[in-house]
C-alpha cells in the first residue's frame, strides 16, 4: 500500500512539476513580450526581490526571464535530439535484430566504433564542424546518444523473433519487412519511449556542458548552459543567484522527467504492476 | 506429398537435436508422431513447416524441393503449411485482437479485402463467439486462444497442417472441440495433416497412422 502511494505521490509530483515547467515554456515569452537580451547596467548584479524573484545578472537583465528562455531553449534541444537518437537508433536496432548475419554484425561493429570515442568528445567534434546554433548541438548530441537505443531495441528483437508467434507470422506469408514493422516494432515501441523520455534530460545536460564550454549556443543567447557560463565570475565575487537558479532549473527538469520515465517502467513491468495493483 | 527424407536438425550445428529422421506424410493422411519430451519432435515439425533449417537432408513438398527456409522460402510453399503451436499465449501476438490474429495471414498476403468475411467464416467453426472476436489474448481463457490460433492456421486454406502438441495444455473437451475443427476442415479440403504429441491415445484416435520416436530415435520411414 505504501509502494502505491510512493508511486502514486512520485507521478503526481513529476507530472505537476513537468506541466508547470512545459506552461512556463510555452506560456511565459508570447505573454510577457519581455525582451530577455535587454541590458540595464543600473541593475546590475541586484539579489532576488520581488521585482526580479531570480534576481539579475552582471548585464543587469532579469534572470527569471532568461531562466525561463534558456530553459526553453535546453528542453527544445533535450526533446529533438532525443526524437532524432530514438528514432535513429530504434531503426538500426530494429534492422540489426531483424535482418541478423552480417547487417546485424556491420550494424553493431558501427555502434560500438561510435562508442569507443567518449560521446562528449565526439560531440566536440560535431559543434565545430558547424556554425554555432540549436541544430549543431541538436546533432552532436543526437549523433553520439543512438548508440544506447540501438542496443535496447536489437536486444529486444533479438528475442522476440525467436517467438512462436513470429513463426506463425512467417508461415503465414509475412514478408520480414512486414513481420518487423507489425510484430517486432510495436513490441519494442514502449521500451525505445522509456528510453527517449530518460534521454531528455541527459540531452540537456549535454547542452549545457557544450554551452558552458563555449561550444553550444551563441554566447548571448539565453540557455542554461550560458547562463551557468556567464554566472562563473560573479560566483567568485559571491554573487549566489545567477548560478544557483540556471542550476536549479537544469536539475529540477532531470528530477521531474526521471521521476515520470520510472512511473512508465513501473507500469511497463506487469509483475510491478500487480505489485502496485494498478 | 510431404517428404522429410533423412533429416538432421538442431540449434548446433555440431550438436543436432536428432539425426537423419525421415518421415511422409500423403495428401489427405493424417500422421501422429509420437514421442518423449526433449527428444525433437517439435523441431522435426518446424523444419517440415519452413520455419527451421535442418542441417542435412531434404523437405519435398508436393514434388517441390524446398532449399529455402523462413522468409526466404516462397510464400506459396509456406503458406501451403498451416502451423498450429503449443502454447497459445506465445503463439499470439499479444497486441492484436482476436479478429486480428485470425485475419494476419490474409493481409500480410494482400488480400485485406477477404479478411472480414474469411473471420465471419471460420470463427463459428473453430467455435469462436463474435464477442470474443474483439478481444486481445490477455482477456481470452488458453483455450479459446487456441481455437484462434487454429483458425489462423486455417485462414490461407492449407494443404498441409501441422499440429505441434496443440491440445497439450487444453481439457478434454476444447482437445476434443479442435480436433473436430481440424477433422472437418480437412474432410471438406483433403488436407495432411501432421500432429505431434505425447498422448497416444489420443493421437490412435485421430490419426490414420501413428509414427513413434522411440528411445530418442527418430523415425525412418521409407515408401
Amino acid at each position: 500500500m505504501a509502494d502505491r502511494r510512493t508511486h502514486r505521490l512520485r507521478l503526481w509530483t513529476s507530472a505537476v512539476t513537468v506541466g508547470v515547467i512545459l506552461l512556463a515554456v510555452l506560456l511565459v515569452p508570447p505573454l510577457v513580450q519581455l525582451d530577455e537580451q535587454a541590458v540595464d547596467l543600473s541593475r546590475k548584479l541586484l539579489p532576488p526581490s520581488w521585482d526580479h524573484p531570480f534576481g539579475t545578472d552582471d548585464l543587469g537583465r532579469d534572470l527569471l526571464l532568461r531562466c525561463v528562455y534558456g530553459l526553453r531553449i535546453s528542453l527544445l534541444v533535450g526533446l529533438v535530439a532525443a526524437l532524432v537518437a530514438t528514432v535513429v537508433g530504434t531503426a538500426v536496432g530494429a534492422a540489426a535484430g531483424a535482418l541478423g548475419g552480417w547487417t546485424d554484425r556491420c550494424l553493431m561493429r558501427l555502434v560500438d566504433a561510435f562508442s569507443s570515442v567518449p560521446h562528449l568528445l565526439l560531440g566536440i567534434f560535431v559543434v565545430a564542424l558547424f556554425r554555432p546554433g540549436v541544430w549543431p548541438v541538436i546533432a552532436s548530441v543526437a549523433v553520439t546518444h543512438w548508440l544506447s537505443t540501438a542496443r535496447i531495441v536489437r536486444s529486444e528483437v533479438l528475442s522476440l523473433r525467436t517467438r512462436p508467434f513470429v513463426d506463425a507470422a512467417v508461415s503465414g506469408g509475412a514478408s520480414r519487412w512486414r513481420v518487423t514493422v507489425r510484430h517486432l516494432l510495436p513490441a519494442v515501441l514502449p521500451q525505445a519511449g522509456l528510453a527517449a523520455v530518460l534521454m531528455i534530460p541527459h540531452a540537456m545536460w549535454h547542452e549545457s556542458a557544450l554551452s558552458f564550454l563555449g561550444l553550444g549556443l551563441p554566447s548571448h543567447q539565453a540557455s542554461l548552459g550560458n547562463l551557468v557560463q556567464n554566472a562563473r565570475s560573479s560566483l567568485l565575487a559571491g554573487d549566489w543567484w545567477p548560478t544557483l537558479f540556471p542550476g536549479l532549473l537544469l536539475i529540477v527538469p532531470t528530477l521531474a522527467i526521471a521521476g515520470l520515465a520510472g512511473v512508465w517502467r513501473d507500469r511497463l513491468n506487469p509483475r510491478r504492476r500487480s505489485e502496485l495493483m494498478l | 506429398m510431404l517428404e522429410l527424407d533423412t533429416v538432421t536438425a538442431g540449434y548446433e550445428r555440431r550438436a543436432p537435436v536428432f539425426r537423419g529422421a525421415s518421415l511422409t506424410v500423403a495428401p489427405g493422411e493424417s500422421v501422429g508422431l509420437l514421442g518423449p519430451s526433449g527428444c525433437g519432435k517439435s523441431t522435426l515439425a518446424r523444419v517440415a513447416a519452413l520455419l527451421h533449417r535442418p542441417d542435412a537432408g531434404r523437405l519435398v513438398l508436393d514434388g517441390t524441393e524446398v532449399r529455402a527456409w523462413r522468409h526466404r522460402a516462397p510464400r506459396e510453399l509456406r503458406t501451403a503449411v498451416g502451423v498450429v503451436f503449443q502454447q497459445p499465449r506465445t503463439a499470439a501476438d499479444p497486441r492484436l485482437t482476436l479478429a486480428e490474429i485470425i485475419a494476419e495471414p490474409l493481409r500480410a498476403t494482400g488480400r485485406r479485402a477477404e479478411a472480414d468475411s474469411r473471420v465471419a467464416e471460420l470463427a463459428p467453426a473453430v467455435g469462436l463467439t463474435a464477442d470474443l472476436l474483439t478481444r486481445r489474448p490477455h482477456e481470452v481463457s488458453d483455450g479459446q486462444l487456441q481455437r484462434a490460433c487454429l483458425a489462423r492456421a486455417l485462414t490461407l486454406s492449407p494443404r498441409w497442417l501441422i499440429c505441434d502438441e496443440m491440445t497439450a495444455m487444453l481439457d478434454a473437451s476444447t482437445t476434443a472441440a479442435l480436433v473436430a475443427a481440424v477433422e472437418t476442415y480437412r474432410a471438406e479440403t483433403g488436407a495432411g495433416l501432421l500432429a505431434v504429441g505425447h498422448d497416444r491415445v489420443l493421437l490412435n484416435r485421430w490419426c490414420d497412422r501413428t509414427v513413434e520416436w522411440k528411445d530418442c530415435l527418430p523415425p525412418k520411414e521409407t515408401r
